[in-house]
C-alpha cells in the first residue's frame, strides 16, 4: 500500500515538472497558434544559460532563476518579434519549419559552446531531502518545490489571463486577431508578450530540469515530446488542463515505472495514445476554434 | 473631416476598387449602398487599414492615414462595427466592451454611457458574448466601437441577419450616437433603410461610386439605376 502512495505521490510531483515544461508550448499554441518545434531546446536553453551563470557569478544554481527569467523573456520576445511574427498568416507550415530551424541551431550552438558532455547544477543536499509522511511513505523536498512553482505559475497566469488588461487582449487576439487590431491591439506586440511569458515559464523548466538531473544539448527533443503531450492530454488553450496533463503523464511513468524499471517512457506514451483515442480533443479542451 | 481620393483596392491580382471619391464631415450620416461585391465593405476595410490603403489616397483631419496598420488608425478616432459582428468569443459582453476602450481615446463613451444606450446589456455583462441574441451582439460590436470614443463611426452592414423589429430599435440609437458627436458612416444592402436615415448617400457599383447625393433629392428610378446598373 506505501508503495502504491509513494508511486502515486512520485507521478503527481514529476507531473509538475512536465507542466513546466508544458506551460510555454500551451501558451504559444493557444494565442499565436503557432506549434513551436524548438520548444524543448528553449528548455535546454534555459539549463544551459544557468549552468554558465553559475561559476561566474559565484551564485547556487536557485539564485541564478530570477536572471535566466529576464535572459529567456528577452530572448523569447526578440525572437517572436523579429522572426516568429513574419512567419505567422494562413500557412501553419511555415512557422512549424522556422522553429525546427530554430532548434537545429540552438542545438549546435549549445554542442560548439559546451560540448556534448552531460552538465548538471548541484543544489546541495536540498536534492535528495525528503519529508516523511509515516510509514514508508515520504515526499521529496524538491519534486515538491517544483510542482508547487507550477501550481503558482499556472496560478499567476490564469489570474493574468482573466483579471488584467493583458489578459484580456491576449484572448481577444487568439481569438480573432484581425477584429483585435481594429480595437486598437497591436497584435504583433501581443505576440511578442506572449512569447516572453512562454520562454519565462521555460526558463523555471530549464533551471530545475539542470537541478533534476545530468542535460546534453541534444536533449531538447525529447523534453518538446513531454511537453506536447502534456498539452495534449489536458486539451488544447486550458492551463489547468495542462497541469493535469503533466499529472497524468508523470503518474502513468511513475506506475510503468515501478512495475518494471524498463517501462517508464513507455507508459507515459501509451497514456498519452490513451487519452488522444479515446478524446481527441483532450480532456479539457477549451480552445474555441471558428 | 475624412476625404478619399481616386483610392484603388486590390486583393491579389483583383481590383475590387477602381478609384473611388468619398468624403464625411463631421457630425454627418452618410449611407453606403450596393449589390454584393459592389466594393462597399472593401471600403470599410480600406479605411480601418485591415487592407492597406495607398499613403496618400485616405486623409483624415487633414493628415494622411493611408497604409498605417489598423490598431493604430482606430487610436486617430475611426473605429469599426464589423461586418457579422465579430465578438471575442471567450469574452463576456463586458470585456467585450472594456477591449474597445483598450485604445485610451477619452470622451462622452464608457461602460455606463454604452449600458444608458442599451439597457438590455448591463444585466447580461458577466455573459459570454455568444450565448446573445443576435440583436444583442450587434449592440455589443456598437457598444465596442463606442468605447474608442471615435470620431467616425463604420458600421458595415448592421442589419445583416436580423429582424426588421431588431433593425429597428438598433438604428433608434443612431441619433444619440450622433448627439455625442460622432459622425457615421453605414454600409446597407437594405436600401430603404440607409435612405431614412442618411444625410448623404453613396451608391457602389462593380468598385465604382455610382451615384452621389442627399436621399430626399434622388428618384428611386435613379437609385435603382445606380444600384442595379440598368
Amino acid at each position: 500500500m506505501d508503495d502504491w502512495i509513494n508511486t502515486l505521490g512520485q507521478g503527481l510531483l514529476l507531473g509538475g515538472m512536465y507542466a513546466l515544461f508544458a506551460t510555454g508550448l500551451s501558451l504559444s499554441f493557444g494565442i499565436m497558434r503557432l506549434i513551436n518545434v524548438a520548444h524543448g531546446d528553449f528548455i535546454v536553453l534555459a539549463a544551459f544559460a544557468a549552468i554558465a551563470l553559475v561559476e561566474p557569478l559565484a551564485i547556487g544554481p536557485f539564485a541564478t532563476l530570477p536572471l535566466v527569467v529576464l535572459l529567456m523573456a528577452g530572448f523569447g520576445y526578440l525572437l517572436q518579434r523579429l522572426f516568429l511574427n513574419r512567419t505567422l498568416g494562413e500557412d501553419p507550415l511555415r512557422p512549424l519549419l522556422v522553429t525546427f530551424g530554430v532548434s537545429i541551431v540552438i542545438q549546435n550552438a549549445l554542442l560548439e559552446i559546451f560540448s556534448a558532455d552531460m552538465r548538471g547544477l548541484d543544489a546541495g543536499p536540498i536534492e535528495t531531502a525528503s519529508i516523511p509522511l509515516g510509514g514508508s511513505v515520504a515526499v521529496g523536498v524538491f519534486p515538491l518545490l517544483v510542482a508547487a512553482t507550477a501550481v503558482g505559475v499556472i496560478g499567476a497566469l490564469q489570474w493574468l489571463f482573466y483579471r488584467t488588461a493583458l489578459g484580456r487582449a491576449f484572448r481577444a487576439t487568439a481569438d480573432d486577431h484581425r477584429t483585435a487590431q481594429l480595437m486598437g491591439i497591436d497584435n504583433r506586440r501581443v505576440y511578442a508578450l506572449a512569447m516572453a511569458l512562454a520562454t519565462a515559464v521555460v526558463a523555471v523548466a530549464g533551471v530545475y530540469l539542470a537541478i533534476r538531473s545530468g542535460i546534453g544539448p541534444s536533449d531538447g527533443p525529447q523534453r518538446l515530446l513531454c511537453a506536447f503531450e502534456a498539452v495534449a492530454i489536458g486539451g488544447l488553450g486550458s492551463l489547468w488542463g495542462t497541469l493535469a496533463g503533466g499529472m497524468i503523464l508523470g503518474v502513468a511513468q511513475a506506475v510503468g515505472l515501478w512495475l518494471d524499471p524498463g517501462w517508464g517512457a513507455v507508459s507515459g506514451h501509451l497514456a498519452f495514445l490513451l487519452v488522444v483515442v479515446l478524446r481527441p480533443n483532450g480532456l479539457f479542451p477549451k480552445t474555441r476554434d471558428k | 473631416m475624412l476625404e478619399v481620393h481616386a483610392l484603388h483596392a486590390y486583393y491579389g491580382d483583383f481590383r475590387a476598387l477602381h478609384g473611388v471619391d468619398f468624403r464625411v464631415e463631421a457630425g454627418e450620416t452618410v449611407a453606403v449602398i450596393g449589390a454584393n461585391g459592389a466594393g462597399k465593405s472593401t471600403l470599410l476595410r480600406s479605411l480601418t487599414g485591415l487592407l492597406p490603403a495607398p499613403f496618400s489616397s485616405v486623409f483624415f483631419e487633414g493628415q494622411p492615414v493611408g497604409g498605417l496598420p489598423p490598431h493604430v488608425i482606430v487610436r486617430l478616432g475611426i473605429a469599426m462595427v464589423p461586418e457579422g459582428r465579430c465578438l471575442f468569443p471567450s469574452l463576456s459582453v463586458e470585456e467585450n466592451l472594456l477591449i474597445g476602450a483598450q485604445c485610451g481615446r477619452r470622451g462622452p463613451w464608457d461602460l455606463a454611457a454604452v449600458y444608458r444606450l442599451f439597457p438590455a446589456l448591463e444585466e447580461k455583462r458577466a455573459t459570454p458574448s455568444t450565448l446573445l441574441s443576435g440583436g444583442q451582439q450587434q449592440m455589443v460590436a456598437i457598444g465596442r466601437a463606442l468605447m474608442s470614443n471615435p470620431k467616425l463611426l463604420l458600421c458595415d452592414e448592421l442589419s445583416l441577419g436580423l429582424a426588421p423589429l431588431v433593425v429597428r430599435e438598433i438604428y433608434a440609437a443612431l441619433p444619440r450616437i450622433k448627439g455625442e458627436g460622432a459622425a457615421v458612416v453605414t454600409v446597407e444592402q437594405d436600401t430603404g433603410q440607409a435612405m431614412r436615415i442618411a444625410d448623404r448617400l453613396y451608391c457602389m457599383q462593380e468598385g465604382r461610386v455610382a451615384l452621389e447625393g442627399v436621399p430626399r433629392t434622388l428618384t428611386p428610378e435613379r437609385v435603382s439605376q445606380a444600384y442595379f446598373g440598368i
